[in-house]
């Protein structure tokens, strides 16, 4: 689960993880009234989307406009750039070509800079340990750092046994140049974003930039944080962050309904078990020469409820004209998703060609249900089968 | 012969009376695998209402009364790391763990545990480890299975059964499949697997079948590579399928994650790196059995 930058920082601040003096603003005039609260005399006006390279992105209404990061002298400044920026689409280099709509503003101190760094907390999953990353080039795109410049980045792996330890902040901070008070105060800002990344379950904690101010302090400018969703049952309070708005709604539907849905631009329809299965089914489609229009993993539990809701999600899609089924069942019973499906066509009165391809666990029970049903399934006998009857009933409709 | 599980092999349950445990040791003593109690913490002393065999409060003691050199983990993901845990405090010599969504800090530190131990842990969010026709130990359809002579190793638990078939299907069956998960942290890789497959005599080839993310599959091509398709080397032939070629990018751990395994972690690097190693490569999710009678020469 991602956040937004200002509830990144909120977090983080109570872990004692530097951060600089901010407030969210809705309104123009709370945007206002935010700046009021702060020192001055500079400010930051930031748009809030879970999206990176914000200041870098532009505005659809003003395309040779300012950034989604603005910078403002005055309480009115502020005002009126955030009337300008509120409402507003913002476009940037990972929000895709239709961009996001900025309904919350970040209203942040300025400071002075005198460096920029990177650091980030994640997962290395090829150690099977937290790794800390940190990289002179701040501001930049890590991926493009790593492209260009590899040898620019540091990274150290956590012993879980012991935890963040002092050398770990002091071999990065000394690697990336810091000198004097700088070290120590590295030193501590890596301790705190460590704490919070394993007491929060964190996926990613990304700072970039990470400024040295030119007195010295270590503060973090912009903060990236994500979640790991499988530990969500146990930060229950967590949850109240999460911005359904950012989500696409058939995904959010998904996740309500605990199920693993990707939408994607493609015209067949895809419910599967497992996510392998469900990866190699969309590969397959292409193969034959049509695209998967989603990934959805039914997962191993699946019973006719859930069956139903993927196939109204699954449908809710417009861009669907034929619906592929490729169940293998293990722990899933052919027999469920077969009283799923019937149930399913029932309810939803389905307008497309629907494949089925049931294998595994119950299989010849789940057959026979489907027969019985008198619905006109198009049954398959393995995944080739499956797949190609998917593609032909597409071209054949098109 | 096979690899890690067989007739021998003395298997227990952690979460043992629950439905999960309950049904799938009974599909496992239906399959022929020798069963021999498990763990409920709270209802030690008593039998297992349906499948008469006796329930430990321990895995500890479980073991001890048992001789049991295998267990099998079906606890809800919140509880399942420190069943693992325990397990490994047993020192039970395989560990399999089923559950899905266990919190990746807690496999973390359920890695570092396993570290000098005397455990191997195969999973979690895996379907386990068949040995055809000897012993079952997971959530696999068993009657899909042959007992013959090509190894699965597989991230995917589904995919896994499609290999199975078609492998049943093209005549030649499996000495063994295991199952390792698809979680970013895991016990057992395709490296640990395929180091036993290339020493038991019983596997005459082998399917490894990967999925986008991490650099595990190419460290395995290396390893391959190195001890299998080299002179005086067994050299198994070895098919391979990476799922995941038309993935979106990025929409599981964004940019950093993709950063952190050197940007080699898509379908085709992977596939690229594997060929390129002497794995031939199936096209397709359905030409696994028959790209594998192709490496064969038949």
């Amino acid at each position: 689960m991602n956040i937004h930058e200002y509830q990144g920082k909120e977090l983080l601040r109570r872990y004692g993880v530097a951060v600089l003096d901010g407030h969210l603003a809705t309104t123009p005039e709370e945007a206002e009234a935010a700046a009021r609260r702060l020192p001055g005399p500079v400010y930051v006006v930031k748009s809030q989307i879970h999206a990176g390279g914000r200041g870098a992105g532009r505005f659809t209404n003003d395309p040779n406009g300012k950034g989604g990061v603005r910078l403002a002298r005055s309480p009115e400044e502020v005002k009126a750039e955030a009337a300008k920026m509120l409402g507003s689409v913002l476009v940037t280099k990972q929000t895709g070509p239709e961009g996001k709509q900025v309904s919350r503003l970040y209203i942040e101190a300025g400071c002075e800079i005198a460096r920029e760094l990177y650091l980030a907390l994640l997962l290395d999953r090829d150690v099977g340990r937290i790794a800390i990353m940190a990289s002179t080039e701040g501001g930049m795109e890590i991926e493009e750092v790593a492209e260009r410049h590899p040898e620019k980045i540091l990274r150290v792996h956590v012993d879980p046994a012991t935890g963040v330890q002092g050398w770990h902040g002091r071999k990065l901070a000394f690697g990336l140049g810091l000198e004097g008070k700088q070290v120590q105060a590295f030193v501590g800002f890596v301790t705190a974003l460590y704490r919070a990344y394993t007491e929060l379950d964190c996926a990613i904690v990304e700072i970039n930039p990470l400024v040295v101010t030119r007195a010295g302090e270590v503060v973090a400018l912009d903060a990236k944080v994500s979640f790991d969703d499988n530990a969500l049952f146990r930060h229950k309070d967590l949850e109240a962050l999460r911005d359904e708005s950012e989500m696409d709604p058939k995904e959010l539907d998904a996740v309500r309904h605990d199920l693993n849905y990707v939408a994607l631009d493609g015209e067949i329809g895809c419910m599967v078990n497992g996510a392998g299965l469900a990866m190699a089914t969309m590969d397959i489609i292409k193969l034959y020469g049509s695209s998967p229009a989603n990934f959805l993993d039914v997962g191993g539990t699946a019973d006719a409820a859930r069956v139903t809701e993927a196939f109204r999600i699954i449908t809710s899609d417009p861009n669907v004209k034929a619906i592929l089924v490729n169940i293998f069942g293990g722990i899933a019973k052919c027999d469920m998703i077969a009283t799923g499906i019937v149930e399913a066509s029932k309810n939803l009165s389905l307008s497309v060609p629907l494949v089925v391809r049931l294998e595994g666990t119950n299989v010849e029970l789940g057959k026979k249900i489907l027969a019985e049903s008198g619905l006109a399934i198009i049954p398959a006998d393995n995944l080739a089968d499956a797949a190609q009857k998917a593609v032909a009933a597409v071209k054949k409709a098109a | 012969m096979a690899i890690l599980v067989d007739k021998n092999t003395r298997v227990m349950t952690q979460g043992f009376t629950g439905a999960q445990g309950t049904f799938h040791a009974s599909q496992g003593i239906a399959y022929g695998s020798t069963y021999v109690g498990g763990v409920t913490p709270g209802k030690g002393g008593t039998m297992h209402p349906t499948l008469n065999l006796p329930v430990f409060n321990t895995v500890a003691e479980c073991k001890a009364a048992t001789g049991a050199d295998a267990s099998v983990i079906y606890v809800p993901a919140p509880f399942a790391a420190d069943s693992i845990l325990e397990a490994i405090d047993a020192e039970i010599p395989l560990i399999i763990c089923i559950t899905e969504g266990i919190p990746v800090l807690d496999m973390v530190k359920v890695k570092r545990a396993l570290e000098g131990s005397r455990s191997r842990l195969v999973g979690p969010n895996c379907p386990g480890v068949i040995t055809p026709e000897a012993c079952k130990i997971g959530i696999m359809p068993g009657h899909i299975h042959r007992r013959g002579s090509v190894g699965i190793v597989s991230r995917s638990g589904t995919l896994t059964y499609e290999a199975v078939a078609q492998t049943t299907a093209a005549g030649l069956g499996q000495s063994t499949c295991v199952g390792i998960g698809g979680d970013p942290v895991k016990g057992m890789d395709f490296i640990d697997v395929l180091e036993l497959f290339l020493a038991d005599e019983e596997t005459k080839s082998i399917i490894m079948i990967g999925e986008i993310g991490g650099q595990s599959e190419v460290k395995a091509a290396e390893f391959l590579a190195r001890e299998n398709f080299a002179p005086g080397k067994p050299n198994k032939p070895v098919v391979g399928f990476i799922a995941g070629a038309t993935a979106p990018p990025g929409r599981r751990m964004g940019h950093a994650g993709a950063v952190i395994s050197g940007g080699k972690d898509t379908a085709a690097a992977k596939m690229a790196a594997m060929a390129e190693a002497g794995i031939m490569i199936a096209d397709s999710p359905a030409s696994l059995g028959s790209t594998m009678l192709r490496a064969l020469g038949r």
